[in-house]
């Protein structure tokens, strides 16, 4: 089953993305989860304060903003799209995730099944 | 935390084991005493806190069971009486052998194996779902319902309350498990800073320390209290001051509390006296072997691996096998730990950090440095821990220092 892994960071987790140690980290977690076949793909994201642009239809019009869609104290900061057996999997490499130790969040979403679908 | 919400905490597991185990139903018990709580609420603040406030909430609940009875009986009148007696006091021993009894109830071979220490967990150590789904990370809406089948079922099944001296050497084994995976999860958290978690490693000793008076025969229960004392003896020596983690081998013997060291080894003995052995116990020894090693400097290790491979006999779990495969590459070398080690089945090792760590410490101690860098890196993409993490790195970046500078010295000649 799919689910994506999405990784929310707050201000203070993007400024430490120089930090060699917690690069290393990363990149030791990255390999992990694409060596395995569980992650089937994703990117970490530049920090949206500063990069973010919006786009939506407001009556019809198009409105382009500066800024991400949702200010809040945390943001996206990147995701993974992978494919495990069962949630408790899912879980297992969300456990793994480097952010969670700079106070980020991960969260858990199965992905939209085409079957599903109507 | 409100120094009301903490008794009630302290006091759930107690209150609902006597409620259960009078009413055989765990569903209505745990709503009875939900109930009760819910008055003292309201009620403390303006008429003050009752001078007993565990008799006063106990009172309660079974009012609210009595009550809740009645108007079951008025539907059907073939319905069993509840039993409900309001003559007890809630105070001395009592409480603590109640707790135990549902301990044994949840134990039970009709309840699903997965939900029975989540179930122990929350009706005996008084756990709410989300901690116990955190601790055992799984969704906690799947541990609801996890739960909620296991009550049900206890109920529906009538699964009997009266376990029977002849039915607690068979269910021990459940029990001294659940209370291993409650230790366990406050373990974990010693890096997780969290105070709570403490307090549920020193529950799941007290359980323990009732396991063996209520099961003297039964040398498991000493195995699983010395197993815990032994670690919980070195809790505080597994992290820096600066929070890093330190692995056994470099801790420091003079942060050990040496009282629980004694005790342990006093119990342990008691258990080897009984002469029937079992993982828990060989559990045990291997700790006592470890520790002892660390204090004095001279280290037995092949009466280490003497105890890995009985163990391996009685319980071939993953990480059992891992670590004889580290012990064995102390007496017979690395080469034959990593040999051991290729042994296992790749389909189970593949994320299982452990693993990773004990080959890339083996492929270092036989100087293949870029096998090693790349089984530690691996360790470190699969650990959950950060500080775990920090020192799994440091070690690949130690490896990479010494590849480098040997390689340097390569191109020098």
């Amino acid at each position: 089953m799919r689910y994506a892994l999405l990784v929310y960071e707050t201000q203070a987790g993007v400024n430490e993305r120089d930090d060699p140690e917690y690069q290393a980290a990363y990149k030791a977690y990255i390999k992990a989860i694409y060596e395995q076949g569980v992650a089937i793909g994703g990117s970490g994201l530049q920090d949206a304060g500063t990069t973010a642009t919006t786009f939506r239809l407001v009556g019809g019009e198009r409105q382009i903003q500066d800024g991400p869609f949702a200010d809040t104290k945390e943001q996206l900061a990147g995701f993974f799209l992978i494919d495990v057996p069962d949630l408790d999997k899912a879980l297992e490499w969300a456990a793994r995730c480097p952010s969670t130790a700079k106070g980020g969040i991960v969260e858990v979403r199965p992905a939209l099944e085409y079957s599903n679908r109507t | 935390m409100h120094p009301a919400e903490l008794a009630a905490r302290a006091s759930y597991g107690r209150l609902l084991s006597i409620l259960a185990v009078r009413t055989r139903d765990l569903v209505g018990a745990e709503d009875a005493l939900a109930e009760s709580f819910l008055a003292a609420v309201t009620q403390w603040p303006s008429d003050g806190v009752p001078q007993n406030p565990e008799a006063w909430l106990l009172t309660a609940a079974r009012r609210r069971l009595v009550d809740a009875s009645r108007r079951r009986r008025a539907r059907d009148e073939k319905h069993a009486l509840l039993q409900v007696s309001a003559d007890e006091t809630a105070d001395g021993d009592f409480f603590g052998d109640e707790r135990l009894r549902l301990l044994f109830v949840c134990a039970h071979p009709a309840i699903d194996a997965a939900a029975r220490t989540p179930l122990m967990l929350q009706t005996v150590l008084g756990l709410d779902a989300a901690r116990i789904a955190s601790a055992l990370r799984v969704a906690p809406k799947t541990m609801g319902q996890r739960l909620w089948r296991a009550k049900t079922k206890i109920r529906d099944a009538g699964i009997s309350f009266d376990v029977t001296a002849d039915e607690l050497p068979e269910r021990s084994f459940a029990v001294l498990e659940a209370i291993y995976a409650a230790y366990g999860s406050g373990w974990e958290d010693v890096a997780g800073r969290a105070a709570a978690s403490r307090g549920l490693t020193e529950e799941a000793i007290w359980l323990a320390r009732l396991t063996v008076r209520l099961l003297p025969e039964e040398p498991e229960a000493r195995g699983l209290l010395a197993l815990m004392l032994f670690a919980e003896a070195r809790a505080n020596a597994r992290r820096a001051e600066d929070g890093a983690y330190v692995p056994l081998t470099e801790q420091d013997p003079s942060r050990w509390d040496a009282q629980r060291i004694s005790e342990a080894e006093a119990i342990l003995k008691e258990a080897a006296r009984m002469g029937r052995v079992g993982p828990l116990q060989l559990e045990a020894a291997i700790q006592s072997a470890h520790l002892d090693a660390r204090r004095s400097g001279a280290r037995d290790e092949y009466a280490v691996v003497l105890l890995y491979e009985a163990l391996v006999q009685l319980a071939p779990t993953l990480g059992v096998r891992v670590a004889h495969a580290v012990a064995l590459s102390k007496t017979d070398g690395p080469a034959n730990g990593l040999d051991l080690l290729d042994t296992l089945d790749p389909a189970q090792i593949n994320d299982y950090q452990p693993f990773w760590s004990a080959r890339a410490h083996l492929l270092e101690q036989l100087g293949r440095l870029d096998g090693a860098r790349d089984a530690y890196d691996r360790a470190a993409g699969l650990a959950e821990e950060d500080g775990v993490r920090r020192w799994l790195l440091a070690k690949k970046r130690a490896v990479e220092g010494i590849a480098g500078a040997s390689d340097a010295s390569r191109g020098a000649v």
